[in-house]
């Protein structure tokens, strides 16, 4: 019989290749669901994950990879740094509508202003601080009263989704809407937009902002005495205490930065893809971040490539449903096999498999 | 692929339609259809994909239908819309109001490919059209059911979003109750989701608790439907599509969405060369909006006036909203006698006098 025996020490070889083995593991597990519903799963893998990428229409698909990995990768490089520190914030959703609102409101109050250099930057510092705010709730919540961060952060995303409701049926209401729901397009007012930078490339500052922010938090954990607090924060935090890491602080710095990325992602998704304030913009890029960062092992290149990977499943997802007549559940369900295995191969990491060795039942 | 490129950049327009139209004589006409829920939702998805259904089995080997389902309203719609056109779409119907500016935007990209939107009012270029069905005349005969039916006076209403297409039907189902029980009053839920059954069912246990004992929803899923049932002595309609599985209670009747008629009408025209922009919106005389089977639990004589106003509405003889009506705060909107104008229909944003509660804004 197998059995399991804690490693000593996490192995740093199986932490890297549990990913990868997850993938292999997800392909084998959805192409047997893919055959059980009648269709070719060779030519349904290969549709979901190499058609996006070298199929017929990858000049379309490649730059939309960009486009919906942009954000995942902004918050869960933000996520990263709390999880590590075993900061809970769940509520990167909420945030990320927040931080969206925030921009769209300064962004409007200047409407029909030209002048895109003072516009657009403020817009950026109204995301950012939209979110960071919105993430302060939970974080001061839990350094004055104690209360548990994950609760606070989840329930405040419904407060925020009724926020956003309130604000496209009124505040921010498209006066020339004919009485519809939903702002003006900001993507179509040139003081406010968030275009593409080069055409045809899906980069747009959103993405630009999710690769300084892979740099910035690969730099910070490896480099700087904060992303050093941080890892220690979560690996023991008693030696955390002892060598002068202010546990509050440390919380509200963590959840602070998450908020503000999810901030910035909801702010670039608002005024590039997105384009206006309706009742039901977010589309969960804020929940999917926790998978990415996980994913990605919470370190800012192995989200980097996370992110990348989940677009790849959603476009491809996407392309799959359409061209073989997948159902969408059959997608949902081989994504959420990811994680599954992902969560399972995990156990590599922290155990040996042994043979137990017979007569010690 | 080449083709298509060049279709995109917009400059082989004249080439490609020149070299496309001797083509569609031999390939089949490739018919796109996005979802906003599930096929499987029993409603509104359910009844366009019967609609889709029909079109395959009204033209055969000359039209081929691809789909799909779940599509977010939001950015992830334009990248579903491109991939359908560049997969070679002829005409793509997009079957939700929040599809509106992707359907624009994508359709300006693709001049040589129709795009027909529905329930929406934005037709940017002429490849764009608009349908819609008048679901207010449904209301109208359910709300004379409902206002015979209740016996505590209370009619509930789970409203998805408070635009006027939404409000029509409140005030319609509302207007008929009350002409054939003065005492009734009628409570409204907002939902903000066209399916979701969760909220869905909340919503219908927060007009239960309210003593209403009849309910009308402007939401998809069955839900709704399952929750009377187990509370037991409710009532409530088949929305979008039958929901036959909760006959003969409580679903005493419904309003049934026939998509196929209009479908198979507009295909024609494309294949006739006679398709143009047009904002097409059909109802109980036109096939588009039919009322499902009522129940034995409605008396024969309420079953006999619902018949009545059915076929009064279809010959034309009777509209819903024939004056006089007065707004919620007492000021005319139709004289006696007066009908309503489809201008001030599509724009409708009040409720009608007797009405309590305020539109959300």
């Amino acid at each position: 019989m197998l059995r399991l025996e804690k490693r000593p020490q996490p192995s740093r070889a199986w932490a890297w290749a549990t990913p990868v083995l997850a993938v292999v593991l997800t392909m084998i597990a959805g192409g047997l669901l893919f055959a059980a519903l009648g269709k070719d799963p060779v030519e349904a893998i290969r549709t979901i994950f190499w058609d996006p990428l070298f199929g017929q229409y990858a000049s379309y698909s490649r730059p939309q990879l960009l486009v919906k990995a942009g954000p995942l990768i902004l918050i869960a490089i933000g996520l990263s740094l709390g999880f590590r520190a075993g900061i809970w914030n769940i509520g990167a959703e909420g945030q990320y509508i927040v931080g969206a609102l925030c921009a769209a409101a300064v962004g409007l109050a200047f409407y029909p202003s030209e002048a895109r250099w003072v516009i657009f930057p403020l817009m950026i510092v109204a995301g950012a601080l939209g979110g960071l705010l919105w993430a302060m709730i939970p974080g001061l919540l839990k350094v004055r009263f104690g209360t548990n961060e994950i609760l606070v952060s989840l329930m405040l995303v419904y407060v925020a989704e009724n926020v956003q409701s309130w604000m496209a049926l009124g505040p921010l209401r498209n006066p020339e809407g004919m009485g519809f729901p939903g702002s003006r397009n900001l993507a179509q007012y040139p003081a406010a937009a968030n275009p593409e930078l080069i055409a045809g490339t899906g980069m747009h500052w959103g993405v630009v902002a999710a690769l300084l922010a892979v740099i910035a938090a690969y730099v910070l954990l490896s480099r700087h005495l904060l992303g050093f607090h941080i890892r220690l924060t979560g690996e023991s935090p008693r030696a955390a205490a002892f060598s002068g890491v202010n546990p509050g602080a440390l919380i509200l710095i963590c959840m602070g930065a998450s908020g503000a990325l999810a901030g910035l992602a909801g702010m670039f998704e608002i005024t590039g893809p997105s384009g206006r304030v309706s009742i039901d913009f977010n589309v969960g890029y804020g929940f999917t971040a926790i998978i990415v960062a996980f994913l990605g092992r919470l370190h800012p290149v192995g989200i980097l490539l996370a992110g990348l990977l989940l677009a790849l499943t959603y476009i491809g997802g996407e392309v799959a449903s359409l061209t073989l007549r997948l159902p969408v559940a059959a997608i949902q369900l081989f994504q959420g096999m990811l994680l599954f295995f992902l969560l399972a191969v995990d156990v590599l990491t922290n155990y040996r498999v042994r043979r137990a060795r017979e007569g010690t039942a | 692929m080449k083709r298509r490129t060049l279709l995109i950049s917009g400059a082989g327009t004249a080439f490609a339609a020149a070299l496309g139209s001797p083509l569609r004589a031999q390939e089949p006409i490739k018919v796109g259809f996005v979802y906003v829920g599930p096929i499987g939702d029993g409603g509104w998805t359910y009844q366009h994909n019967e609609g889709r259904l029909a079109l395959e089995e009204h033209f055969g080997d000359q039209v081929e239908t691809i789909y799909q389902e779940s599509v977010p309203e939001g950015p992830d719609a334009e990248r579903v819309l491109t991939q359908m056109a560049l997969q070679g779409a002829d005409i793509i119907f997009t079957t939700s109001f929040g599809y509106m500016e992707a359907t624009n935007n994508v359709a300006a990209q693709f001049p040589d490919v129709k795009f027909e939107h529905a329930t929406g009012y934005m037709r940017n270029t002429p490849n764009v059209a608009t349908y819609d069905a008048r679901f207010y005349e449904g209301r109208a005969v359910i709300g004379t059911i409902a206002g015979h039916m209740t016996q505590t006076n209370k009619i509930g209403y789970i409203g998805s979003f408070p635009i006027p297409e939404v409000i029509q039907g409140i005030n319609s189902s509302f207007l008929h109750a009350r002409k054939v029980n003065p005492d009734v009053e009628m409570v409204v839920v907002w939902a903000y989701t066209w399916i979701d059954p969760a909220k869905e069912a909340d919503a219908a246990k927060a007009l239960l608790e309210q003593g209403v004992d009849v309910i009308l929803q402007h939401t998809d899923s069955t839900a709704p439907q399952a929750a009377a049932a187990e509370a037991g002595n409710v009532y409530t309609f088949g929305q979008a599509s039958d929901m036959a599985a909760f006959k003969p209670t409580p679903r005493i009747a419904s309003i049934i969405d026939n998509w196929a008629p209009y479908y198979i009408e507009r295909i024609q025209a494309l294949m006739d060369g006679t398709w143009e922009s047009t904002h097409t919106w059909g109802g109980i005389g036109d096939g588009e909006v039919e009322i499902g089977e009522i129940t034995d639990a409605v008396p024969a004589e309420v079953k006999a006036e619902a018949e009545q106003m059915i076929a009064d509405i279809a010959s034309g003889a009777y509209h819903p909203f024939t004056g006089p009506i007065n707004k919620q705060d007492g000021t005319p909107w139709l004289a006696e006698g007066e009908v309503a104008t489809d201008e001030q229909l599509v724009s409708m944003d009040f409720y009608v006098e007797g009405m309590t509660g305020e539109i959300p804004n």
